[in-house]
């Protein structure tokens, strides 16, 4: 559990909770693209158990299910489908070694959900990680709250560097002393120690929700957070486990005439009363907690008219909202829905401020989409600290990033070819079938569908982000621009 | 109105795909995930809705051909005074709605003959009786179903053909929707069997469906050009295999000449209806006619 070696333990133990020839990758580096964006190069070092590339196989449990930055950048959450959870940290940067200033290391490692059963459902309650988010730190230790589809568990992460030492009724391993070797009593002293993190779970919020669990998100605050399931959002108290307030329901009296769901809340980023959610008709409701008790009554709707003359078969499906956030600001929210990208402004509920097509191109393939599941894929979507550039994933292992004053866009590929050490992040570029091709270019019928990038984060302040490839986790820095624009 | 066009597969097998889907789920670890069976059922549904319009443009044109037939035979009973106007947009709801679950759930092969009334236009066969359940301005009426089952032929609900119907459909009790006013029609009234699903809801109106003669028909040339363009439709859309362009012409022309040429060509009429409809509408069908 030491700080320093837990590259090579977190790997090792990854491989042994696998039992296979599993590479558990973890680069970090800059990255960047000179001509096109503002963040030129990446930097990446590997860290792994190396086997041939060739290998791909993982467990279906090691696959990233969620990542967080922490409120300073210095932490970083990954949650799996296994139900672990794993934290990075920042190295602190160094003079001496320029080229591993800023580099994520691992933190700790624990165990947050185990996989249930409902017994009275009849129903296995899976461990996977559904959100993390991370609690302002007040104090030296770190906290946050994991979720799977039914529990919320908050978790106290700390750190011992000290240890008493000189017991009188136990030895040094512990054990209860023989009386009789008792000569004089000591005053134990705390003595330096390696360090050593501890995470500990110190509050279970179960029984709560009858759907699954979508989201959770910390209020400014700082004493309440809101779970969401399919159909209604809890409000609880950090410090309260055995009550929560219902403040929305969407539950129809006969199921039979549900026609939404919702699929994502997020709290205000300054104003505690101030909250949105999204459904699956894609549109985003604001909500006042201060107008009633039951927000069912929306503050504002903000509500894109569907085009008529577009619709088809899976009209429905690709306009439901996979992931919302407020940006920094708490002027703007951004959207995600199976084909766009959306920026909305609080002050106009009638349409989006900006739209962005992040992958146009699989509007002609929807019905094969369809029929292997990856229409159902929930993107999630990041702003970066100054709120001047959104991100979002795709298929074949590539993201997106979108300058929204300048216009311009690119598209990277998260995968261990084009992130050896130093190398710059190429732009990729995805062609229409047929159409006029450039060497690098893929074409859409070359994606591989099975390498999705789900989950993204972006570093609070620097131009660091995270991506999160099925079991794979990437990390890239803007090493010349530090600063954001 | 969806575009079908970008889908590789067509409407049935999304229908089937969609079904696999959900039965699928519910083995699924973690429960069913009521967000994407919400999705899948959306996609079900506009498939259905396509699948249903493609089924009744197809019953369409099937239908289109046997009005030919009977207005052979109702060549007594016609009543130009009272065919009154209908909506365009009843017209599209009826078409819309008709075929609605009854063709989902009978089998293909099914035909369902439409009630046709050459005398009370407005008073529209419930065809399949139902809009989809997501319809909420249909509004269910029983009372007409009840009306025109308890007088409806002894053929069972799936076996249904316009042609086969006059034979035994002698007397039928209907409801006018918009009068309210019960009628007796005798004589070729084809009622649809009404199969009332009693979980479907009705079309709020009725219509003399396929006709496109209901539109503005008030009077006696706007009928007869109505019937010119139902035939010409017929000729375009329809999947018989006219082979005797002879009857064609045959049959623009008796129109042509008013109800009194078709009364006097009646005769040679009901001979190559009769021809056409057993030549095209299957075994089934001849045994009914032969009965």
């Amino acid at each position: 559990r030491h700080c320093r070696d837990n590259r090579v333990h977190y790997y090792l133990y990854r491989h042994n909770r696998t039992n296979s020839n599993d590479t558990a990758m973890l680069c970090t580096g800059t990255y960047g693209y000179s001509s096109l964006f503002p963040y030129p190069s990446v930097l990446s070092r590997y860290i792994s158990l190396s086997l041939p590339p060739s290998f791909p196989r993982y467990s279906p449990a090691d696959i990233i299910s969620t990542v967080e930055f922490n409120h300073t950048g210095e932490l970083l959450a990954t949650g799996d489908k296994g139900g672990r959870v794993v934290i990075f940290q920042r190295e602190p940067e160094s003079k001496s070694e320029p080229f591993s200033q800023g580099e994520y290391n691992v933190y700790s490692t624990f165990q947050s959900h185990e996989p249930e059963f409902d017994y009275l459902k009849s129903l296995e309650i899976e461990e996977k990680i559904n959100k993390i988010r991370w609690l302002p730190q007040q104090n030296a230790a770190h906290f946050l709250l994991s979720t799977n589809d039914k529990t919320i568990k908050l978790w106290k992460v700390s750190e011992r560097d000290k240890r008493p030492e000189g017991y009188n009724l136990k030895d040094e391993e512990g054990h209860i002393k023989d009386m009789s070797t008792v000569t004089s009593l000591q005053v134990p002293v705390l003595m330096p120690m390696d360090l050593m993190v501890e995470v500990s779970p110190r509050r279970v919020f179960a029984n709560a929700h009858t759907y699954h669990v979508n989201s959770i998100s910390v209020n400014s605050d700082y004493e309440t957070y809101m779970s969401a399931d399919d159909l209604r959002i809890n409000l609880w108290h950090l410090d309260i486990t055995d009550r929560s307030f219902n403040i929305v329901d969407i539950k129809p009296t006969n199921m039979e005439d549900l026609t939404e769901v919702i699929t994502a809340a997020e709290f205000h980023p300054h104003h505690c009363n101030l909250f949105v959610y999204s459904s699956s008709k894609g549109t985003l409701r604001l909500c006042d907690m201060r107008e009633a008790a039951l927000c069912d009554k929306h503050s504002k709707l903000f509500e894109e008219p569907e085009d008529p003359s577009a619709r088809s078969f899976f009209s429905e499906i690709i306009s439901s909202v996979s992931d919302v956030k407020f940006s920094h600001s708490g002027r703007y929210l951004l959207t995600r829905d199976y084909l766009t990208a959306k920026v909305w402004d609080l002050n106009m509920e009638s349409k989006p401020l900006e739209t962005y097509q992040v992958h146009d191109y699989l509007r002609s393939k929807l019905c094969s989409l369809y029929e292997n599941d990856c229409i159902f894929d929930k993107f999630e979507c990041a702003w970066n600290g100054s709120d001047s550039v959104i991100m979002t994933g795709a298929y074949n292992n590539f993201f997106r990033m979108f300058d929204r004053n300048t216009k311009r866009d690119v598209t990277l590929e998260a995968s261990r070819e084009s992130s050896k050490p130093r190398a710059v992040l190429k732009p990729r570029r995805v062609c229409a079938a047929g159409g006029k091709r450039r060497k690098d270019d893929i074409s859409v019928d070359s994606l591989d569908f099975t390498k999705k990038i789900l989950h993204t984060a972006w570093h609070p302040t620097e131009n660091i982000i995270a991506i999160a490839a099925t079991n794979n986790l990437y990390i890239f820095q803007d090493k010349l621009n530090s600063e954001l624009h | 109105m969806i575009n079908t066009m970008e889908c590789a597969v067509d409407a049935q097998s999304l229908i089937s795909i969609s079904l696999m889907k959900i039965h699928n789920s519910r083995t699924q670890r973690g429960g069913i995930k009521l967000h994407k069976n919400l999705l899948v059922s959306y996609v079900l549904r506009n498939a259905r809705q396509v699948y249903i319009k493609e089924k009744y443009a197809e019953i369409y044109r099937m239908q289109q051909y046997e009005e030919v037939m009977t207005v052979c035979n109702e060549i007594q009973e016609l009543n130009p005074l009272d065919l009154d106007a209908e909506d365009a947009d009843d017209e599209e709801q009826a078409r819309a709605t008709c075929c609605s679950e009854e063709a989902s759930l009978c089998s293909s092969a099914c035909h369902r003959g439409t009630a046709q009334s050459a005398t009370h236009a407005r008073t529209a066969s419930p065809l399949f009786g139902c809009s989809s359940p997501e319809d909420g301005s249909r509004e269910p009426d029983p009372y007409y179903y009840r009306s025109c089952c308890m007088e409806a032929s002894p053929v069972s609900h799936c076996e249904q053909l316009p042609a086969s119907n006059t034979t035994h459909c002698n007397k039928t009790t209907v409801l006018d929707l918009d009068t309210h006013v019960v009628t007796t029609v005798e004589n070729g009234y084809l009622h649809q069997d009404c199969c009332c699903d009693a979980l479907q809801s009705p079309a709020k109106k009725r219509k003399v469906e396929f006709d496109c003669c209901i539109s503005d028909a008030e009077e006696l040339s706007d009928f007869t050009a109505a019937r010119k363009r139902a035939k010409r439709e017929e000729c375009s859309y329809s999947s018989l295999d006219y082979t005797d362009t002879s009857n064609i012409s045959n049959l623009i022309s008796i129109f042509g000449s008013g109800f009194s040429g078709l009364l006097s060509r009646q005769a040679d009429l009901e001979q190559i209806c009769s021809k056409q409809v057993l030549a095209s509408l299957g075994a089934w069908t001849r045994a009914i006619v032969a009965f």
